[in-house]
């Protein structure tokens, strides 16, 4: 009947191509997913960097500083110090330079100085905690701690809190101002100082205090040493002590030519420190070539600037009055796991000094633990479990004292993971970390699309300037090239909403949620062409075969 | 309603770092500079469910024109449309993929048709809907080339697209007019002297096209979606015969992963294979800049129907093909 109400020919009525489900063709299934960004993984603090990134890049520096906080209670001080691993991992790396994540980290750092922004502490849990050391694993400890609202109290030998980042980082680095705002600012929270108080027996003072669990953050303050034939007619000090008498204001013997023996950021602290201290001439004598000195990049560049003199493969064999002699080394040909090493040639050569300064590692100071058979202590460290907990039930180290690399981030690090594992523990738990995401490496992303952006360069204090005292080398960002430098970020591994698997997919089957929500696949006209998992800048789509 | 230009002020440029406009979208970028596809209001004038190869670049570029000149127009649009792939995916009775007012022509005669209905509109005295004719390659380099001519001829009020794809893709892979020098296809076999198609002078429609001097002549990549929207509303700008060419990868005939049409059509951009420009009146104004200059190697591995070229044998081949790029580069400024 209704045929006769057709056009001519027509016998079906037209119906619309929604009819036909072309998501039956698929094999493969697209999924949108995160993926873990290079930055976050490589933070020793565990910083969400991608997340505060996205939050600077839109101004939102209280949003930025909040989350940053989460983690690391020192922005304004790890966005000077921190010799920035994330950088070194940073994907954009491989398509102009890495995104200046420090110095972002350190403009969100005064962000928060400016506006006097202040840390919460948790709902009182009735808890008391001991911390001994106020250096930067104890102070991330105690921080972390209380945010989970247990009462803490720090005991420090030295008279004022920071530990190496008072007594090891020079001024020129670190001003004293920003260490000590953002030290009061964890003292605002409740936590207790007990200064110029060196812990003499751990258990007593524990039960003294009535304290439910204690952490050992005591670092590593006791330099190595080592003792040269000859008959020496000059002094020989060791980095931390000259260090630490700079920063007391303590008259030191920094004088005329001044000889440093080591390749590390210690050896370069000491000569910039000589250098603006008015040393007539400053050297530095390094075992290791200069492309393989434990001492970071720019530091060595920075050392240079300021007059200092590097020579590098040589070891001190003697010192015979004010004479040193050194022995020239080479590399070795030989390479064991990736590493060259250095081989004595017996060639020698002499420079003369008025003070040789060590620079040469440290080590931890034993005495403390030497009456408590539990806590084992080898290879110049405490030994702890994966949950920071040395052998003695309820108490914990973490920081320079236990194996690790030794650097602020990666103390404050363990700071987190230590009041995690504390917290854990109190409520007879054991500390488990979430699992992790797959990586964000470069290959999964698609760089093609990221405008080409170059990075911004902090202001440095020029080289003359910076001879004549401790003023800070490198400078702020302004708000404009924090904005742009933040915006550099690819977000690799999760997505920012580009749109792309949206406007690409042939069979418009992705519906857009709207800002802050994403996308999500139409799987009945999904064909499985992969065309958005190849198109997605940075790499939050996956294809997985379909059960057939 | 068009979109405005892009304003270059330092805090304007300072939003488009991250991927500027790259991307489909930017979530830093105002609404108004997004692109019609980035919209959740875009027409999907073709819609899910039709029946194109997975990755097809013809859906996409189709959509992509469509959409933009739907949004142009305030949805003022009479598309026809000549036999070939377009026509068989999205209209198998009686089903149709389309939902704007659609009129499928013979393989040859789609410009005439356009012409046809360009004229009706305007006896009728309505100057806002307008036309658009589209076909593939063959249908327009070669069937339907006089047809096209004429309407050049005549400046009839039309936009034809062509979607380039290289081939009759749709009958089984034969060559067309538009199939590059060296391409393989089920008429050019990789056998013999002279593996492959031949490499004639060619039949480069857009130059023809700017030869009629015709208002508005442009190329444009289905990589490139702010390149392809921006060419699309220009043309709508203009009255009279308009011609815009989009290389859109074909999967199936150029033996290429589904998932590599996007990368396909920008590496065939970036090796300077395929220039991107716009003509007006028959001079060159604008060409489209190779960001990341890539060898024709890195194009012709990606697809089968050149893996021929890349054996020692064929290195006279690859010269040429490496020749045309450079050529295209000069002639149409592209570095």
């Amino acid at each position: 009947m209704t045929i006769q109400h057709k056009p001519f020919a027509i016998t079906l009525d037209v119906g619309t191509s929604h009819l036909n489900k072309t998501g039956s063709w698929r094999s493969m299934r697209p999924v949108y997913i995160d993926r873990l960004p290079p930055c976050n993984k490589a933070c020793p603090t565990g910083e969400n960097i991608q997340g505060w990134l996205s939050l600077a890049e839109e101004k939102n520096y209280r949003g930025a500083w909040e989350l940053l906080t989460k983690d690391n209670p020192f922005p304004a001080i790890m966005g000077r110090v921190c010799y920035h691993p994330c950088e070194n991992t940073c994907n954009r790396g491989q398509l102009d330079l890495p995104v200046g994540i420090n110095s972002v980290e350190r403009f969100i750092g005064e962000q928060g100085l400016i506006n006097n922004w202040q840390f919460k502490a948790g709902e009182d849990t009735g808890k008391k905690i001991m911390v001994i050391g106020a250096g930067p694993a104890g102070l991330s400890s105690a921080y972390h701690l209380r945010r989970f609202g247990h009462q803490v109290t720090i005991y420090e030998a030295s008279e004022k809190p920071g530990g190496m980042m008072r007594y090891g980082i020079p001024k020129y680095r670190l001003p004293r101002e920003k260490l000590n705002a953002e030290i009061y600012r964890i003292q605002k929270m409740g936590v207790e100082f007990k200064l110029n108080h060196p812990v003499k027996d751990i258990l007593e003072t524990k039960k003294q205090g009535g304290f439910d669990a204690v952490v050992i953050g005591i670092g590593a303050q006791q330099s190595h040493f080592i003792s040269f034939p000859g008959q020496s007619s000059i002094p020989v000090l060791d980095a931390l002590t000259v260090l630490r008498d700079t920063e007391n204001e303590n008259p030191n013997q920094l004088i005329g030519k001044v000889v440093v023996y080591g390749g590390g950021n210690s050896a370069m602290d000491v000569a910039r420190t000589a250098i603006r201290m008015g040393a007539q001439d400053v050297t530095v004598i390094s075992r290791q070539e200069i492309d393989n000195m434990s001492a970071h990049p720019f530091e060595i560049k920075e050392t240079l600037e300021e007059g200092a003199q590097i020579i590098s493969l040589r070891s001190i064999k003697a010192i015979n009055g004010c004479e040193i002699t050194l022995e020239l080394l080479k590399t070795s040909e030989e390479h064991h796991s990736g590493h060259s090493f250095v081989v004595e040639t017996g060639e020698v050569e002499s420079i003369e000094a008025d003070v040789l300064v060590l620079a040469i590692g440290q080590v931890i100071d034993r005495q403390l633990f030497e009456n408590i058979a539990p806590i084992e202590i080898s290879n110049e460290s405490i030994q702890i479990d994966n949950t920071m907990k040395t052998g003695l039930d309820g108490v914990f180290a973490a920081g320079d004292v236990v194996p690790s690399q030794r650097s602020v981030t990666t103390a404050l690090g363990h700071g987190k993971k230590v009041a995690r594992a504390i917290d854990a523990w109190l409520n007879g738990q054991s500390y488990q970390p979430a699992p992790q995401n797959e990586v964000a490496t470069f290959d999964k992303m698609e760089p093609w699309y990221y405008s080409d952006a170059p990075r911004t360069i902090q202001p440095h204090l020029d080289a003359v300037r910076r001879k004549n005292g401790f003023a800070e080398v490198v400078g702020d960002l302004d708000q404009d090239h924090a904005k742009y430098e933040a915006r550099r970020c690819m977000s690799c591994g999760n997505c920012f909403e580009c749109d792309n698997c949206y406007g690409i997919c042939p069979d418009n089957a992705i519906t857009k949620l709207g800002p802050g929500k994403g996308f999500e696949f139409k799987y009945d006209y999904c064909k499985g062409c992969g065309m958005c998992e190849s198109e997605c800048p940075c790499g939050a789509i996956a294809m997985e075969a379909e059960d057939i | 309603m068009t979109k405005k230009e892009q304003p270059a002020t330092d805090e304007q440029m300072i939003k488009f770092y991250q991927t500027g406009t790259f991307t489909v979208g930017n979530r830093l970028l105002d609404e108004e500079f997004r692109t019609v596809q980035a919209t959740s209001e875009r027409s999907n004038s073709i819609d899910s469910g039709h029946r194109a190869c997975q990755g097809c670049g013809q859906a996409l570029g189709a959509r992509y024109a469509l959409d933009t000149a739907m949004r142009v127009t305030d949805n003022k649009i009479i598309a026809a449309n000549a036999t070939g792939c377009l026509e068989v995916f999205t209209t198998p009775y009686p089903e149709t993929a389309w939902s704007i007012p659609w009129i499928h022509s013979l393989f040859g005669n789609v410009a005439s048709v356009a012409s046809g209905i360009a004229a009706t509109l305007k006896a009728k005295g309505d100057t806002t809907t307008r036309v658009i004719a589209q076909g593939g390659d063959g249908g327009t380099t070669d069937i339907g080339f006089a047809c096209l001519s004429g309407m050049f001829d005549r400046n009839d009020d039309v936009l034809y697209i062509c979607y380039d794809n290289g081939g009759y893709m749709n009958t089984g892979v034969q060559r067309s007019s538009a199939t590059p020098g060296g391409a393989r296809t089920s008429t050019s076999m990789p056998v013999g002297e002279h593996p492959g198609s031949s490499f004639t002078t060619g039949k480069f429609l857009p130059a023809i096209a700017m030869a009629h001097e015709i208002p508005y002549v442009a190329t444009a990549s289905v990589h490139d979606l702010h390149d392809l929207e921006r060419k699309i509303e220009k043309a709508m700008s203009f009255r009279g015969a308009r011609y815009i060419q989009i290389n859109v990868p074909c999967p199936l005939g150029w033996g290429s992963e589904p998932a590599k049409t996007i990368k396909l059509a920008r590496i065939g951009v970036e090796s300077g294979l395929v220039p991107l420009f716009e003509a007006e009146h028959g001079d060159l104004t604008n060409s489209t800049k190779i960001r990341y200059q890539v060898p024709v190697e890195e194009y012709l591995q990606l697809q089968r129907r050149f893996a021929h070229i890349l054996k020692p044998a064929n290195v006279d081949q690859l010269e040429t093909i490496r020749a045309i790029a450079e050529k295209n580069i000069k002639r149409y400024q592209l570095l």
